[in-house]
C-alpha cells in the first residue's frame, strides 16, 4: 500500500519501446523528493544516523522525525522495484527462500530485496533498519512482515496496535488506547533507540506543516467533482500521495511540493483541460470511474493506458485514502498532537468498515458525478479484497450505477494478464454506453 | 459410557450442519439465546454468564457444497468465510442469535463486516484483541472490550451479567480447561490409546454443547479410553500445527495417524487451550479474565511476538513436553498468519534439529494420498534418525 515516485519513465512493459514521459512540474519534484529520501537512506549510517522502517497506513512519520531518524517505507520500495520491473525475481527468491506462493507479495518483494544484497530501488544501498516501527492499522500482515524481518535480518520491533473501526466510529477507548502505546511504548522505545529526547513542541511544528499540505492534496484530489477532470484520481493520484502517505509528510518540502501541485492542477482546471497521462493530454473524458482497491505495480503504464485510450476518468479513489483519509475534514492537529496523531491512525481506509467502506463509495460515487465502480481485486492484499464482491454488489445495489471486477497483484508480475483485464474494461464501458443509450443519455 | 457410544455421539454432533444440538438446547431454555463465534479465541465466559450458548462455528468442513458463498470470495481467499457465509446464507445459523468474529486475520475482520450487511437483524461483533501485553495499556483496552461484550450481551439478554455471574462461569470453564489439559496429558502419553482423529472430535462436541456437558464428555472420553486397550504401534510423535483457524478434513487427521503418526499435541479448536492455567475465581472477573489473556495464554501467529526470541517458544515447549519426535506444519492454503509464520518456526526448529515437514489443504480436501504419503515419508525418515 504505497505510491509511486516518478518512475513513469521507466518502459511498461518488455515489447515497448521507451517513449518520452510527459510530466508535470510537480511530478518531477516529486520524483526528486523519493530519489533523495533514497540517498538520505543510503547514506544515513555515513552520517550517523538512524533509520526506522514503517508502513503507510498509519505512518507516524512527523514523530519518526522528532528522533531524527531516516525514514524507509517498506511497501514503497516494493512498489518501487516493480515500476523498474525488478520485483519478480524477488518475489521469486523470497519462494526459494520458504516463503508460501499464497502470501503478500509486497512482504516476499522485500525479503528478497534483503536477500539480494539490500539494494533499494535507485540503485544505492538500502541499508537494515534500526527500528521497525509496527504501524498495526488495517492489515494484519504488517505484523507479520515485520516479525519476518527481525527474525530473518535483526533490528528491533516497536508496535502500536490500532484497534479496527468495527461499529463504524472511533469510540474513546480506541483513542485513548493508541495514545497510550504512544505515550508509554513508542515513543520511550524511539527515545532509547534514538538517543534523542522527544519533544511534543518540535512535533506540533512537523504537524502545522502537516496540515498545510492536507489541505492542498484535498483541493487537488477534489478537482475532480469538475467536468472534464483534471485530474486522473487513481493513476496521477498515486504520484500525488506520494510525498504526503511516506517519508514527507510534516516537512517544509512536502509542503511546498503541494503547493506547487495545486497551483498547477487550478491552472489545468481554468484552462478546461482534462488530465495528464505518459503520452500528454487525456484524449477526452468519456467515462468517469471510481475504482476500489489498488494498483497494479508491475504493469503500470499498461494498466493506466487501457483507462485512458477509452477515454475513462478515474475521479475518485479508494486506494488514494489509505495513508490517510483526509476529504471528509480530518486533519493532523499541532494543539493535540498524540491525539490526532492516533485519529489518524485509526481513520485510514483499511481500518474502517464495510459499512464505511461501501458508504464512502457511494459518496464518491455522487460527488464525483461517477458512471460506475471499478474494483481492481488485489491477491495479496486480503485487507482490501476479502469481501470486495459485497462492496460491489452493495454500491450497485445502492447507486444503480454499473460495477465492474478485475483482478491482478501488487508486485507479482505472474498475476498480471492484460488480455483479460482489458476484455474486462471494454465490456464494461460497453455496459455504461448501452446504460446511457437506456435512459437517453449520449 | 462406552468408548464407541461416546465416539459416535461426538462425530453425529461433528457432522450435523444444522446445528441440532444448538436448536434443541435452544428448545430446552426458552428465550435463552445462542452465540456463534469464529476461531481463534473469544471469552466464551461471558456469553456462558449471560445465560448463553456459546457456539463454535469452524466453517462447512468437506460434507457443505459451497455455493452461495462462493459468489462473495475470490479464488485467493481462504475456504473457511466462503463456508461460513454458506451456512449463514442457507439458513442454517438461524438458530445464532449473534456471532463473535474475533481479532485473527484480514478476512476474518472483514467477514464481521460482511456478516453486519447480509444479517443485520442479528447482533455482530468484532472482537478485538490487545497486541500490546502491557496491563495499563493492552490490559486496560481489553478490559474495556470484554465490558463491552458484557453489556452488549446483558442488553440481548434482557437481563445484566453480574460479577457472581462471571466468577461461576469463569469456575465452569476452569473445570472444562483442566479437563482438555488431562486429554491432551493422556494423549502425549498413550498416544494409541487415544487416537487424534477422536480426540479432535471431542475436542469439537465442545463447540456446539454447553460447557458443564462438555466438560463430563471428556472426562467420560477419558475414562473410556483407559479402559479400552488397544495396540501400541511403532509411529513418530508428532506435533501438529498451523491448523488454528480452518479445520483439516477429518479423514486429513486419519490419513496422518494411518500412515504412522501419533499426533501428541497440535492447534486445533485452540479456543479450548488459548487460556494455559486457571483464571482466577475470586476478585473482578474482567481484570481475572484480560489478565489471564495477556500472560497466560497461548503462542500462535495472530498474535505479536514482543521479541525475536519469544518466536517459535510454544512450539519449542510442545517438542519438548510431549516428546516429540517432529512437526507436522498443516496450514489453509492462503491463511496469511499460518502461512507468514511458518518460515519462522522452521528455522527456530532447524536450529534446535527438530524435523519437520510442511503442506497446505483446505477444509474440504479430498485426496489424501499425497498427503499419507507425505506424511509417511516423514515418520519414515524419523525413525530412520532416531536409529541412526
Amino acid at each position: 500500500m504505497s505510491t509511486p515516485a516518478g518512475s513513469r519513465a521507466t518502459p511498461a512493459a518488455q515489447t515497448t519501446t521507451p517513449k518520452a514521459v510527459v510530466k508535470e512540474d510537480a511530478m518531477w519534484l516529486q520524483k526528486a523528493l523519493i530519489n533523495r529520501n533514497y540517498h538520505d537512506l543510503a547514506t544515513a549510517r555515513e552520517r550517523g544516523r538512524k533509520i526506522a522502517a514503517t508502513f503507510v497506513p498509519g505512518n507516524l512519520n512527523e514523530l519518526l522525525m522528532c528522533f531524527d531518524f531516516a525514514r524507509s517505507l517498506p511497501e514503497t520500495n516494493a512498489l518501487q522495484n516493480a515500476l523498474r520491473k525488478r520485483s519478480g525475481k524477488l518475489v521469486m527468491e523470497a519462494e526459494r527462500d520458504g516463503q508460501s506462493e499464497d502470501v503478500c507479495t509486497y512482504v516476499k518483494a522485500d525479503i528478497g530485496m534483503f536477500l539480494q544484497g539490500e539494494v533499494g530501488p535507485t540503485g544505492e544501498p538500502l541499508p537494515r533498519p534500526d527500528v521497525l516501527l509496527l504501524s498495526y492499522t488495517g492489515c494484519f500482515t504488517f505484523m507479520k512482515w515485520f516479525e519476518l524481518i527481525r527474525h530473518k535480518f535483526g533490528g528491533e520491533t516497536v508496535m502500536l496496535h490500532v484497534p479496527y473501526q468495527a461499529d463504524g466510529r472511533i469510540r474513546p477507548a480506541m483513542r485513548d488506547y493508541v495514545v497510550k502505546q504512544l505515550r508509554e511504548t513508542v515513543i520511550p522505545a524511539l527515545e532509547r533507540i534514538s538517543g534523542v529526547k522527544f519533544d511534543i513542541d518540535r512535533l506540533r511544528e512537523y504537524l502545522k506543516e502537516s496540515q498545510k499540505a492536507e489541505e492542498d492534496l484535498v483541493a487537488v484530489l477534489q478537482t475532480a467533482k469538475h467536468r472534464p477532470s483534471p485530474i486522473d484520481g487513481y493513476f496521477g493520484a498515486v504520484y500525488y500521495i506520494g510525498p504526503i502517505f511516506t517519508a514527507f509528510r510534516g516537512t517544509p518540502e512536502a509542503t511546498e511540493y503541494y503547493r506547487v501541485l495545486r497551483a498547477e492542477i487550478e491552472a489545468r482546471l481554468r484552462a478546461g483541460k482534462g488530465p495528464l497521462t505518459p503520452e500528454g493530454d487525456h484524449p477526452g473524458e468519456k467515462y468517469r470511474l471510481v475504482v476500489e482497491g489498488p494498483p497494479n505495480w508491475t504493469h503500470f503504464r499498461d494498466f493506466w493506458k487501457m483507462f485512458y485510450d477509452e477515454g475513462a476518468v478515474v475521479v475518485a479513489s479508494t486506494y488514494s485514502k489509505v495513508g490517510g483519509v483526509y476529504d471528509f475534514g480530518f486533519r493532523h492537529d499541532p494543539a493535540r498532537p498524540l491525539e490526532s496523531l492516533a485519529e489518524y491512525c485509526l481513520g485510514c481506509y483499511t481500518n474502517l468498515n464495510f459499512a464505511q467502506r461501501i458508504d464512502m463509495i457511494c459518496r464518491y460515487m455522487d460527488d464525483y458525478r461517477a458512471d460506475g465502480l471499478l474494483v481492481n481485486s488485489i491477491k495479496s492484499c486480503n485487507s482490501f479484497s476479502a469481501g470486495q464482491l459485497l462492496i460491489l454488489r452493495e454500491v450497485e445495489k445502492r447507486t444503480g450505477r454499473p460495477a465492474a471486477f478485475i483482478e491482478s497483484d501488487l508486485v507479482d508480475p505472474r498475476y498480471f494478464s492484460a488480455a483479460n483485464i482489458r476484455n474486462r474494461l471494454e465490456s464494461y464501458f460497453q455496459m455504461i454506453r448501452q446504460k446511457r443509450l437506456a435512459a437517453g443519455v449520449h | 459410557m462406552r468408548l464407541a457410544d461416546i465416539v459416535a455421539r461426538c462425530e453425529a454432533l461433528f457432522e450435523d450442519l444444522e446445528f441440532r444440538a444448538v436448536r434443541e438446547w435452544k428448545a430446552a431454555h426458552p428465550g435463552a439465546k445462542a452465540i456463534g463465534y469464529m476461531p481463534i479465541y473469544v471469552p466464551r465466559e461471558i456469553v456462558h454468564a449471560a445465560g448463553m450458548l456459546p457456539v463454535g462455528l469452524f466453517g462447512g468442513g468437506d460434507q457443505l457444497e459451497v455455493i452461495q458463498g462462493d459468489a462473495y470470495y475470490q479464488s485467493y481467499i481462504c475456504r473457511i468465510p466462503r463456508s461460513t457465509l454458506e451456512l449463514g446464507l442457507t439458513r442454517r445459523l438461524d438458530c445464532l442469535d449473534g456471532m463473535l468474529f474475533p481479532s485473527i486475520c484480514d478476512v476474518i475482520r472483514n467477514l464481521s463486516g460482511m456478516w453486519q450487511i447480509l444479517f443485520p437483524d442479528k447482533y455482530v461483533k468484532y472482537f478485538d484483541v490487545p497486541q500490546n501485553y502491557d496491563d495499563a495499556v493492552g490490559g486496560a483496552f481489553y478490559r474495556h472490550e470484554l465490558a463491552s461484550l458484557r453489556d452488549d450481551l446483558a442488553r440481548l439478554a434482557g437481563r445484566p451479567v453480574s460479577d457472581d455471574d462471571l466468577r461461576g462461569s469463569i469456575a465452569a470453564y476452569n473445570e472444562n480447561r483442566r479437563a482438555v489439559r488431562d486429554l491432551y496429558a493422556f494423549r502425549a502419553a498413550r498416544p494409541w490409546q487415544a487416537p487424534t482423529a477422536e480426540v479432535y472430535l471431542v475436542l469439537r462436541a465442545g463447540c456446539v454443547l454447553p460447557v458443564e456437558e462438555h466438560t463430563r464428555l471428556v472426562r467420560d472420553y477419558l475414562a473410556a479410553a483407559e479402559a479400552t486397550p488397544r495396540p501400541k504401534r511403532d509411529n513418530a510423535r508428532v506435533v501438529l500445527t498451523g491448523a488454528f483457524c480452518e479445520q483439516p478434513p477429518l479423514a486429513l487427521i486419519k490419513s496422518i495417524e494411518r500412515a504412522g503418526c501419533y499426533i501428541v499435541d497440535d492447534d486445533f479448536v485452540l479456543v479450548q487451550r488459548w487460556l494455559v492455567e486457571d483464571v482466577p475465581e475470586s476478585g473482578d472477573p474482567l481484570d481475572a479474565l484480560a489478565r489471564a489473556f495477556l500472560h497466560r495464554s497461548t503462542q500462535t501467529s495472530s498474535r505479536y511476538d514482543e521479541k525475536r526470541e519469544d518466536k517459535g517458544r510454544t512450539l519449542l515447549a510442545q517438542v519438548k513436553s510431549r516428546g516429540a519426535e517432529g512437526v507436522i506444519f498443516a496450514a489453509p492454503s492462503f491463511c496469511d498468519p499460518a502461512l507468514l509464520e511458518r518460515p519462522m518456526l522452521q528455522d527456530v526448529l532447524a536450529r534446535h534439529g527438530i524435523p519437520y515437514t510442511a503442506f497446505k489443504y483446505a477444509e474440504n480436501t479430498g485426496q489424501m494420498a499425497p498427503i499419507r504419503e507425505q506424511a509417511g515419508t516423514f515418520a519414515d525418515s524419523i525413525k530412520l534418525w532416531t536409529a541412526a
